[in-house]
């Protein structure tokens, strides 16, 4: 099935975006302090917020009547455009941390600069956007600073975070044929432009933390083509369960 | 939200308190002054709220868990998106609570390790489980519901921080009342799997409801003081009343039947009267025997636990920046 560049572009942003905020909303009930538990609430919000606005814009560009949410729960695994790193599931506090910097530096950059986007939907999500990722980048680095500069053994998980999600970064700066229509055209952003201050996020945070930063190189890659991991049908199982159960059912 | 009368043992002070200040104390209550953290007040008075808003707190807290049992699975984004933020209205709530609580002496940490032991109370209606996504409406309608009636009157306590929280509160739990009847009368307009869904809701929901507002009045020992000290305003039955005469005709106003066969409208008084209250059932709730008591104390303690080392990582962190400005403080002295 080949689609609109537009579409998979908004899809693919909107899919990462749900894919993190349904695993931070995990979070609730079990986080280490109600501060924080709120925290990732809340940062769940502003990623299901930006979901929700992508997935109407690839809706409209579709033109097949699919709506938000016949995006998010009709859709099966191989379907799904997300990134494999925000699918990684919640793991221990340090590891949600890790994928959220990893994540979040990214976007910072590439929103600031979407807000030029040709496409003027896009631009206004960026818009919107831009500042709700800058807030993340902050909170996620603030902690994995506190981590890694913690205590032995929040030294520990925080580098072992580190080792086990940095081949997942990889895959965030992949661009495909779709993508590079778009770039070509002003609408998408070429990822490249924004490794140098992905970069330089993630060295300033991680020599605060104390952290080695593991070697680039192979990355961990799929999400893009619909290739993930076990664990997205596992994701999708539990958030799909009741439009799947009930077809047709209004809520 | 969700205050619940659980029964007070303090009487009032009884000499040990001198006379003259305690009469003094009741002026002002009596004359709708606020009473702040820093004004004189009966040790009697203090205990009974610290009690009361600390198992405020916990309840809101708690209350985080049956709902947060139905996030993951919100069957849409928009139903997704506002329970995410009625459970973290509610972690609000607790934190609010919880300072309310400090202004009067006691520590957050000491409150939440008297809940994590099971020696604090906290609403029982949590401990009931959340089955179905109705039931996600039904707590929005029924248990927000209740708290409302519990807590309006509250905005109005004797005791300042308290009233003021509350004042908060009171907002965004009516807002959480209409968002739960709009989902449930959303299942009850629905297919018939989704109305009969609603109706199962309403049939779990209803009793352990009305029971939030406490035993019966004929049952109650610490009204009297309470109500002298204006901490409450309206009796456990006053409250029941009014809930049930609220919540009636929107059951009905939605197809939804009532689980009381005895309930009838008295055209005299123009109230809504029900049958029976199991009171049997709550005590065995409130004793720790409910279908999920220790379910969620297991729950919010494994979350305590695991999380220790992420605030042991935090306080050594703040410790180790704490000495490095002071290092640094030293250094650039003695240059
Ligand atoms: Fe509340
Ligand atoms: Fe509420």
């Amino acid at each position: 099935m080949t689609h609109d560049p537009r579409f998979l572009f908004a899809l693919r942003l909107a899919d990462d975006a749900l894919i993190l905020g349904h695993r931070l909303s995990e979070w609730i009930g079990v986080a280490p302090q109600l501060e924080e538990e709120l925290a990732l609430a809340n940062i769940a919000l502003d990623l299901i917020g930006q979901a929700r606005m992508l997935y109407a814009h690839a809706g409209e560009i579709e033109g097949k009547g699919r709506d938000e949410d016949a995006l998010a729960y009709l859709r099966d695994v191989p379907d799904w455009q997300n990134v494999l790193l925000v699918e990684q599931p919640n793991g221990d506090f340090a590891r949600t941390i890790v994928r959220q910097l990893i994540y979040s530096a990214f976007m910072a950059p590439l929103w600031r600069g979407l807000k030029a986007s040709a496409d003027p939907t896009i631009a206004a999500v960026a818009a919107k956007a831009e500042k709700e990722v800058a807030y993340h980048v902050r909170h996620a680095g603030e902690w994995l600073i506190r981590l890694g500069d913690g205590t032995d053994e929040s030294h520990a998980r925080a580098a072992e975070a580190v080792e086990e999600l940095w081949p997942y970064g990889g895959e965030l700066f992949e661009v495909d044929e779709a993508g590079r229509t778009l770039i070509a055209a002003g609408i998408a952003m070429d990822p490249e432009s924004v490794r140098a201050e992905w970069n330089t996020t993630m060295d300033m945070v991680l020599a605060q933390a104390t952290l080695a930063r593991p070697a680039d190189g192979w990355h961990q890659s799929g999400g893009r083509k619909g290739r993930h991991s076990e664990h997205l049908g596992h994701l999708l199982a539990d958030m799909q369960f009741l439009q799947r159960a009930y077809p047709g059912a209004t809520w | 939200m969700y205050t619940q009368a659980l029964n007070a043992k303090d009487a009032a002070d009884g000499g040990a308190e001198d006379a003259d200040r305690m009469a003094r104390f009741q002026a002002r209550i009596d004359a709708e002054e606020r009473i702040e953290p820093n004004d004189w007040m009966p040790e009697a008075y203090r205990r009974t709220l610290v009690r009361q808003i600390s198992q405020h707190a916990h309840s809101e807290i708690v209350g985080m868990l049956p709902e947060g049992n139905w996030v993951t699975r919100a069957p849409s984004l928009r139903r997704k998106a506002a329970l995410i933020a009625k459970v973290q209205d509610e972690g609000g709530h607790g934190l609010y609570l919880y300072s309310a609580a400090e202004t009067l002496g006691v520590a957050r940490e000491e409150l939440v390790d008297q809940l994590l032991s099971g020696k604090a109370k906290y609403s029982s209606i949590f401990n009931y489980p959340t089955l179905s996504w109705a039931d996600i409406g039904a707590i929005g309608w029924l248990v927000d519901g209740a708290a409302i009636m519990n807590q309006i009157p509250l905005c109005r306590c004797s005791y300042g921080p308290y009233a003021r929280a509350m004042i908060k509160v009171c907002k965004e739990e009516s807002f959480h009342q209409r968002q739960g009847f709009e989902i449930m009368n959303t299942l009850a307009k629905g297919s018939p799997a989704q109305k009969a869904m609603a109706q199962d809701a309403l049939n779990r929901w209803w009793w352990p409801s009305v029971m939030m507002f406490g035993p019966p009045d004929s049952a109650s020992q610490h009204s009297d003081t309470s109500m002298r000290w204006k901490i409450k305003r309206f009796t456990n039955d006053e409250l029941r009343q009014q809930f049930i005469d609220a919540t009636v005709p929107q059951a009905h106003y939605m197809g939804l039947e009532i689980p009381d066969p005895a309930l009838k409208h008295d055209a005299e008084s123009g109230h809504w009267t029900i049958g029976e209250i199991d009171w049997t059932e709550f005590k065995a709730v409130i004793a720790g025997n409910g279908p999920c008591n220790r379910q969620r104390l297991r729950q919010r303690r494994e979350a305590h636990e695991s999380g220790a080392w992420v605030r042991e990582a935090a306080l050594a962190h703040a410790e180790k920046r704490r000495r490095r400005a002071a290092a640094a403080v030293t250094a650039a002295a003695a240059e």
